[in-house]
């Protein structure tokens, strides 16, 4: 792999970079880029445990026989929960990737890790800053923190400090991507993970630019400088940013996924153009989506709202349905190939569901689609938004997308970082292996439950669903009590899932054996020369896939159905005489 | 190697859109301006046009 020209054109550009050869995949491992992996991961982590620990405690106070926040710490820590999860584990872990994919996968060195520590540390920074404002107790503005509401300075400073230092992140990816190619570090064209990687990155130059633009008058405005703040102009920009970032997390976890199957049961893209094709529909109509949260507002045309999330969503919407048929559709090629061919379903049944890595993608994928992504389609459609808007069906949908999506692929990807770039065995095998269950069905069940509480009427942000000291009282049913009953309990499951994967991350990164590559603990990639897919171009073109096909029909069908019966129960709620 | 050598020395061979695709800074462009143009200034024309309440 590692070739004459390489170590030529390192000695004449830059810094004399150090690397270890990955005895797994054959690639070279910049050490500088690992340092700074597993800095940011640790970060991530961390914050993920906060975080985590703070939408328990949220969901605890929202079972109606548990109820256990008083009202004002309810508020505090919902927005503490926001942001540690949706910010700052989230977007930690995203450096992480981006170097990743930058520098490991092009086998490349990384370009100024001198920046990436000021950039880690400016985001530690940021991210400690809003924290001890959240929990100072006057930032109560929760995620979105529109105005009028006001938070504390250093709220929003804490925030810009870390939007700062992820723009920094994401330059040294491009400009990893600039020294790769001029030092002809790999041939052809970039591999799809880092061109999944690619497209996180493009999205995040929007979505940090947009928070920029919103956020530096808001933090001037709560210190005096600017008189106000117009609530409709912010929240459009604002949601630039709010939404825009969510596809971030989808093109990083999409390309996670690729990733994940390429390492371990060796599967390629079935078709290059294809993938590559899906993430340019990205890059160019998935961040317009931003509109969903504006639908109910006036002031703004129907056509912007319709033209940002139907005509051209639908678009970005597509690349999805793509990536949902060639995802599964790569590993039911490489299972053939393995050797799984009997039936319709022997590659599936026969999957390494025993490591954590694969089960915790496949998870992943299948929750993603059917629950974050028919609920999402839904709920951007302007007629049915009605139906839930601001209700827990909201909360419920994304909890679907970033929580059982995201949130549960950055974790199976952990299953490999750990062994591929901290070198360590992971610790605890055992509960390894049902961590990716337990949180699985721990994120679907408090994402389908608040979803059916929303269906109910349930509003999100709401501490007290009896209503008692409302001026206008109003009972919810039953049914609804009881979905916010097992929302409880399934957090609690989420919760233990959340732990175990703490635990034993840390375990493995403290304490966890030397990884030995003659003999990993767990068996992958599966077949020896797969784990190099994951570097190359390159595509599989199989077109037998009858496993995939039945799926995605099913998926279809799903999505059909339930699409029609949300404007079925509009035509009911709201009938036109 | 000898075809991807051709491949990467011969620009002309690789069809358009490829070479779209291996473009990095052109899809940056394109991912920034077209959410710029169409969700951030047109939403913000529209509520900057909206008349203030006498
Ligand atoms: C143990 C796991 C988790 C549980 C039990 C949980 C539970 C909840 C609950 C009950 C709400 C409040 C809904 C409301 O009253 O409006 C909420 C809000 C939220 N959750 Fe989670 N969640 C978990 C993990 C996550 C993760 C991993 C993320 C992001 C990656 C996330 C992102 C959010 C966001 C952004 C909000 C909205 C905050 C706001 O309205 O300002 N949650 N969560
Ligand atoms: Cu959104």
């Amino acid at each position: 792999m590692t070739t004459v020209d390489v170590a030529a054109g390192q000695a004449v550009a830059g810094r004399q970079a150090q690397f270890r050869s990955c005895p797994f995949t054959g690639l070279r491992v910049d050490l500088a880029a690992q340092k700074l992996i597993i800095a940011n991961a640790v970060a991530a982590v961390i914050f993920l445990a906060v975080g985590g620990l703070f939408g328990l405690l949220v969901a605890l106070t929202r079972w109606p026989a548990v109820h256990l926040l008083p009202a004002e710490l309810f508020y505090l820590v919902l927005t503490g929960h926001g942001a540690n999860v949706l910010l700052f584990w989230i977007i930690f872990f995203e450096i992480a990737v981006l170097y990743f994919a930058s520098a490991v996968l092009l086998n490349s060195r990384l370009a100024t890790p001198k920046l990436g520590w000021l950039a880690f540390i400016l985001m530690v920074v940021g991210a400690v800053m809003a924290n001890v404002a959240v929990l100072q107790g006057d930032s109560t503005v929760m995620f979105t923190s529109y105005p009028p509401m006001k938070a504390a300075p250093h709220f929003y400073l804490g925030l810009i400090l870390f939007a700062v230092g992820a723009l920094v992140g994401v330059g040294i990816f491009f400009a990893t991507l600039v020294i790769a190619k001029e030092e002809r570090t790999y041939e052809g064209s970039i591999p799809l993970v880092t061109f999944g990687a690619l497209t996180a990155a493009i999205i995040a130059v929007y979505t940090i630019a947009s928070g920029a633009i919103i956020l530096i008058p808001t933090f001037l405005w709560s210190v005096g400088l600017i008189g106000t703040i117009d609530p409709l102009m912010y929240k459009v920009v604002w949601w630039g940013m709010g939404h825009a970032s969510q596809q971030i997390n989808v093109s990083a976890h999409v390309a996670l996924w690729y990733a994940i199957a390429a390492l371990t049961v060796g599967a390629q893209p079935l078709s290059e153009k294809v993938s590559r094709t899906a993430f340019f529909l990205y890059i160019l109509f998935l961040q317009l989506a931003s509109a969903h949260h504006l639908l109910v507002e006036p002031g703004i045309s129907s056509e912007w709202k319709i033209f940002n999330t139907s005509y051209a969503m639908y678009l970005a919407v597509l690349g999805s349905m793509i990536h949902g048929l060639t995802v599964p559709g790569s590993i039911e090629a490489a299972q053939r190939r393995n050797g799984f061919t009997k039936g319709a379903f022997e590659w599936l049944r026969k999957a390494p569901w025993g490591n954590p890595a694969f089960a915790g993608m496949f998870l992943s994928l299948v929750m993603f689609g059917f629950i974050g992504g028919i609920s999402g389609v839904v709920l951007g459609t302007e007629q049915i938004n009605l139906l839930m808007h601001n209700t827990l069906y909201v909360p419920g949908h994304f909890h679907g997308t970033v929580v059982a999506g995201t949130t549960l692929a950055f974790m199976a990807a952990t299953y490999l970082v750990l062994p591929l770039i901290f070198q360590r065995e992971v610790a605890f095998p055992r509960l390894a292996k049902i961590q990716p269950y337990l949180f699985g069905i721990g994120a679907a069940g408090i994402s389908l439950f608040m979803m059916g509480a929303g269906t109910l009427g349930i509003p999100r942000r709401h501490w007290d669903m009896t209503l008692a000291d409302a001026s206008m009282p109003y009972e919810f049913s039953a049914a609804a009590f009881l979905m916010m009953g097992l929302n409880g309990v399934f957090a609690v499951l989420a919760a233990l899932g959340g732990i175990i994967y703490i635990v034993v991350v840390v375990a493995s990164a403290l304490g966890g054996k030397k990884v030995d590559a003659s003999r990993p603990a767990w068996q992958f990639p599966v077949t020896s020369a797969a784990g190099a897919n994951v570097a190359k171009y390159g595509s599989h073109g199989t077109v037998k896939l009858p496993g995939t096909i039945i799926l995605v029909g099913v998926f279809f069908v799903a999505f059909m159905l339930y699409y029609y019966v949300n404007w079925k129960y509009l035509s009911a709620v709201w009938p036109l005489r | 190697m000898s075809k991807n050598e051709a491949s990467s020395d011969a620009p002309e061979n690789i069809p358009f859109m490829q070479r779209v695709l291996d473009s990095p800074f052109l899809l940056l462009f394109l991912g920034v301006t077209i959410p710029t143009v169409f969700y951030t200034l047109w939403g913000v024309m529209e509520i900057a046009s909206i008349p203030i309440a006498k």
